[in-house]
C-alpha cells in the first residue's frame, strides 16, 4: 500500500474497505437475486420457473445466512455489532442493516417454511424415532394438509412472496444507498448507485441459480427443464443489458459534463482498474455474456438443450465475475483515488490468510453451497418431478413463455 | 482518561478519543491531590492563567457553578495561510499531546507551489511533520504557500450522520468527538468525511479524529496545535463569548471554508483560502 503518484491527504494512504467489503454487497446480492427470480413463479406465476422455486429461496436463505459474517470479519470490534440494533443512529443508513437484515430473515424462513410444510408434514409421518422427532418440531404441530388448508398456504406464500420483493429489493437498495449516499466520493455519490446494484444483483442471484439447477440437475440425474432454462436466460439477458446500460450511462454522464470528478474517475477507470474494469466488468463479464444469452434468447429454435444449458451456464459463470468486478470497482475504486482528487493509490490486492483475505472470501462464498446440500438433505430443494416432458435433445417449445 | 471538573459536562469529556500522555494525568493527580480545601481557589487561577494565555475564556459563571457548561460555548476554528510557515511544530505538538499513531494525522500542513501556467503541486511530506525540504521544482513557481488542515467541525457533519452507532456525535459547544467505547470500528465515518480528517486507529481498531484538545479546551486551555503555532496562523475562538477577537474576525472579515458546495457548514475557517486548495 503506498502512494502511486500525485497528492494524496495523508490519512488516505490506508485502503480501510477491503475484500470483505467487496463481497458484503455481493454475497446480499446474491440472496435480493435469487429471491426475486423465486417470486417470478411465485407471485407472478411463471409457471415455467417451477423447478427453480424452492432452490432460488433456499439459495437466498443459504446467502443471507453468512452474509453478515463478511462484516464482522471487517469490524474493528465484531463484539459490538449489536450496537447497531441496540443504540442505532437512525440518520444513518448503515444503522438499518441490522433491522432489515433481521426482518427480512424472518420472512424467507417462513415463506421456506410454507412450500415445505407438504414435505415436512410427509417426511414426518415416514420417518421414524429422532428422526420424526425433529420433522415433528419442523412441522410446528400442524399437519392439516387438506386443499383447503394448501388454499391458505399459497395465499400467505403469494402474500409474503410479494412483500418479499420490496424487502430484497430494501436488502440490496440499501447496500447501494450506504455508497450512493457518501458525498465525499464521487464514484460513489449517484442516486443511480441503488438502482445498479439492485439491477446488477438480480443478475448475479438469477446466473448463480442456473448454475446451482444445472449442477443439482447433473448430480440427481434429473433433467435441465428446457422451458425453465430459456425462461432464465431471457431475464437474465434483460437485467444484464439494464445493469450494464446504467452502469455506463452514470460514467458517460460524468464525462460528458466533464464533471470535476471525472478528472480522477477517467484516470481510474483507464488505469488504475483498467483490468477489472474494462477486462472483466465491461469485455468479459458484460459482453461476452450478453452475446451468449443473446444467442439463447434469439436463436432458441435452432439450439439443442446441451449447447443452450452449456451457453447459459458459461454465461452465467461469467457474470458472476462481471458482477464481482463491479463490486469490487465500486468498493475498492472509490478508495484508490484520493479525497484530494489529487493523486491515486497502488491498486490494492488482498493477502491470502488475512483477516480480509483470500482464503476466508472463499470459505464464506463456499458455506452457503454447503448449507443448500445440507438443507438438501433434510428437505427437497428441488421440485418433485412430475409431468416429464420427452424432449430432451430436441428444440425448446416456444422458449416456455 | 483526563481528570475533568465534576460537572454536565463530564460525560462528554469522558467519551474522548484518547488518553493525555501520562505526565500530564500525574501532573494533574498531584495538583489534585496537593490542594485539598483550596481547590477551587487553584481551579480559578488555573483557568485564569489559562484562558488569559489562550485567548479562550471561561466564564465567570462556569466557574461559579464549579466547572464547564458546554451551553456556554461555541468553539470556531480559524487558520491565516497567509501566516503559516510550514515548521510543522502544529502537527509535532498535535500528535504528542494526543499520541496520535505515527503515519496517521489529525491535523497536517500542505504545501501548495502554483506555476504561471496553473499547474499545481501539493506535496505533504508525513503531513508535514518535520517541516518542508526547499522545492527543487525547475518550474516557474509564481505562487506557493503552507495549508494547515484538521477536523472541520462541520455543524451539518457527514461522519456524525454516518455513524451507524451513534458513537460519532456533536457537542453542544460544537466539537465532533468519537465515543471510543461504542465505536465499532466500521470505518462508514472516515469513508464519508470530505476532508479526510478521520482514520482507523490501528491499535484500537475505532475511529480518531481532532478533538480540538477537547480536554484543554474545556479548561480554557488552547488545542496543542494552536498553542504550539509560533506565527499565530491557527487559532481558536469561542462566538458565544462577547469581544472574542477569533470570532470577531470570522464576522467582520472575508473568511472562507473548505468546500462549501457539499454544505457540511465547517467551523474551521480561512484566510486566504485559494482556489488551488481543497
Amino acid at each position: 500500500m503506498g502512494e502511486h503518484g500525485g497528492y494524496l491527504f495523508p490519512n488516505d494512504l490506508h485502503i480501510l474497505w477491503e475484500l470483505m467489503i467487496v463481497m458484503y454487497p455481493y454475497v446480499t446480492g446474491l440472496v435480493a437475486g435469487a429471491f426475486i427470480l423465486s417470486s417470478l413463479y411465485h407471485v407472478f406465476h411463471r409457471n415455467e420457473l417451477r423447478p427453480i422455486g424452492r432452490l432460488s429461496l433456499v439459495a437466498s436463505l443459504g446467502f443471507l445466512l453468512f452474509a453478515p459474517w463478511t462484516l464482522l470479519l471487517h469490524l474493528g470490534h465484531p463484539l459490538r455489532c449489536f450496537n447497531v440494533m441496540l443504540t442505532p443512529n437512525l440518520a444513518s443508513a448503515m444503522a438499518m442493516f441490522g433491522f432489515i437484515y433481521a426482518a427480512y430473515m424472518a420472512l424467507l424462513v417462513f415463506e421456506i417454511w410454507l412450500v415445505h410444510r407438504e414435505d415436512i408434514i410427509m417426511l414426518a409421518s415416514r420417518s421414524r424415532g429422532v428422526t420424526r422427532w425433529f420433522y415433528k418440531v419442523l412441522a410446528l404441530g400442524v399437519y392439516d394438509v387438506s386443499e383447503e388448508a394448501k388454499q391458505v398456504d399459497h395465499r400467505v406464500l403469494v402474500v409474503l412472496a410479494g412483500l418479499g420483493i420490496p424487502g430484497a429489493s430494501l436488502l440490496h437498495g440499501y447496500v447501494g444507498f450506504i455508497f450512493g449516499a457518501v458525498k465525499a466520493n464521487p464514484w460513489w455519490s449517484t442516486p443511480l448507485m441503488p438502482i445498479i446494484f439492485l439491477c446488477s444483483a438480480i443478475v448475479s442471484g438469477i446466473a448463480m441459480v442456473i448454475i446451482l439447477y444445472q449442477i443439482g440437475m447433473k448430480f440427481s440425474g434429473r433433467r435441465i427443464d428446457p422451458p425453465c432454462m430459456q425462461s432464465m436466460a431471457r431475464w437474465l439477458w434483460l437485467f444484464v443489458i439494464l445493469s450494464v446500460t446504467l452502469e455506463l450511462l452514470e460514467i458517460m454522464t460524468l464525462a460528458y459534463e466533464r464533471a470535476e470528478e471525472w478528472t480522477v474517475i477517467g484516470p481510474l477507470l483507464v488505469d488504475q482498474l483498467a483490468f477489472t474494469f474494462i477486462g472483466i466488468q465491461l469485455v468479459l463479464g458484460a459482453m461476452v455474456p450478453i452475446i451468449l444469452l443473446g444467442i439463447v434468447v434469439l436463436m432458441s429454435r435452432y439450439l439443442t438443450n446441451q449447447i443452450r444449458n452449456t451457453l447459459c451456464f458459461v454465461a452465467s459463470l461469467l457474470l458472476l465475475l462481471q458482477v464481482f468486478a463491479m463490486r469490487w470497482n465500486v468498493v475498492i475504486g472509490g478508495q484508490i483515488f484520493s479525497k484530494s482528487l489529487r493523486g491515486f493509490r497502488e491498486s490494492h490486492s488482498p493477502g491470502l490468510f488475512e483477516k480480509e483475505g483470500v482464503a476466508l472470501a472463499i470459505v464464506l462464498f463456499v458455506f452457503p453451497l454447503v448449507f443448500i446440500v445440507l438443507f438438501n438433505r433434510i428437505l427437497p430443494v428441488f421440485e418433485p418431478p412430475d409431468e416429464e416432458v420427452p424432449i430432451e435433445g430436441g428444440p425448446c417449445p416456444a422458449g416456455g413463455e | 482518561m483526563p481528570t475533568t471538573p465534576a460537572n454536565d459536562s463530564d460525560a462528554a469529556v469522558r467519551q474522548e478519543v484518547d488518553s493525555p500522555p501520562s505526565t500530564r494525568r500525574e501532573f494533574i493527580k498531584c495538583t489534585a491531590s496537593a490542594v485539598g480545601a483550596g481547590v477551587v481557589t487553584l481551579v480559578i487561577g488555573d483557568l485564569a492563567a489559562g484562558a488569559g494565555e489562550a485567548g479562550l475564556t471561561t466564564t465567570p459563571s462556569d466557574v461559579a457553578d464549579g466547572g464547564y457548561d458546554w451551553t456556554r460555548h461555541r468553539y470556531v476554528y480559524l487558520i491565516d495561510t497567509r501566516k503559516c510557515i510550514g515548521c510543522g511544530f502544529c502537527v509535532r505538538a498535535c500528535a504528542q499531546e494526543n499520541d496520535v499513531p505515527p503515519g496517521y494525522f489529525r491535523t497536517w500542513v500542505e504545501r501548495y507551489r502554483v506555476s504561471r501556467t496553473g499547474e499545481t503541486e501539493v506535496d505533504s511530506p508525513d503531513g508535514g511533520k518535520n517541516g518542508f525540504e526547499p522545492p527543487v521544482s525547475g518550474r516557474d513557481i509564481t505562487k506557493g504557500f503552507f495549508f494547515p488542515k484538521l477536523c472541520n467541525q462541520c455543524t451539518f457533519t457527514p461522519c456524525v450522520q454516518l455513524c451507524p452507532v451513534g458513537a460519532s456525535y456533536r457537542t453542544v459547544d460544537g466539537v465532533i468527538l468519537v465515543d471510543e467505547k461504542r465505536c465499532i470500528g466500521c470505518g462508514y465515518c472516515v469513508q464519508g468525511c470530505p476532508y479526510g480528517t478521520r482514520f482507523i486507529h490501528p491499535e484500537k481498531h475505532v475511529a480518531s479524529k481532532c478533538t480540538l484538545c477537547y480536554h484543554r479546551i474545556t479548561r480554557g486551555l488552547k488545542p496543542a496545535c494552536v498553542q504550539a503555532c509560533p506565527v499565530e496562523a491557527r487559532m481558536i475562538g469561542d462566538t458565544r463569548q462577547v469581544g472574542d477577537k477569533v470570532a470577531e474576525i470570522i464576522a467582520t472579515e472575508r473568511v472562507q471554508v473548505l468546500q462549501p458546495e457539499l454544505l457540511t457548514e465547517p467551523n474551521c475557517y480561512y484566510l486566504g483560502l485559494t482556489r488551488e486548495a481543497r
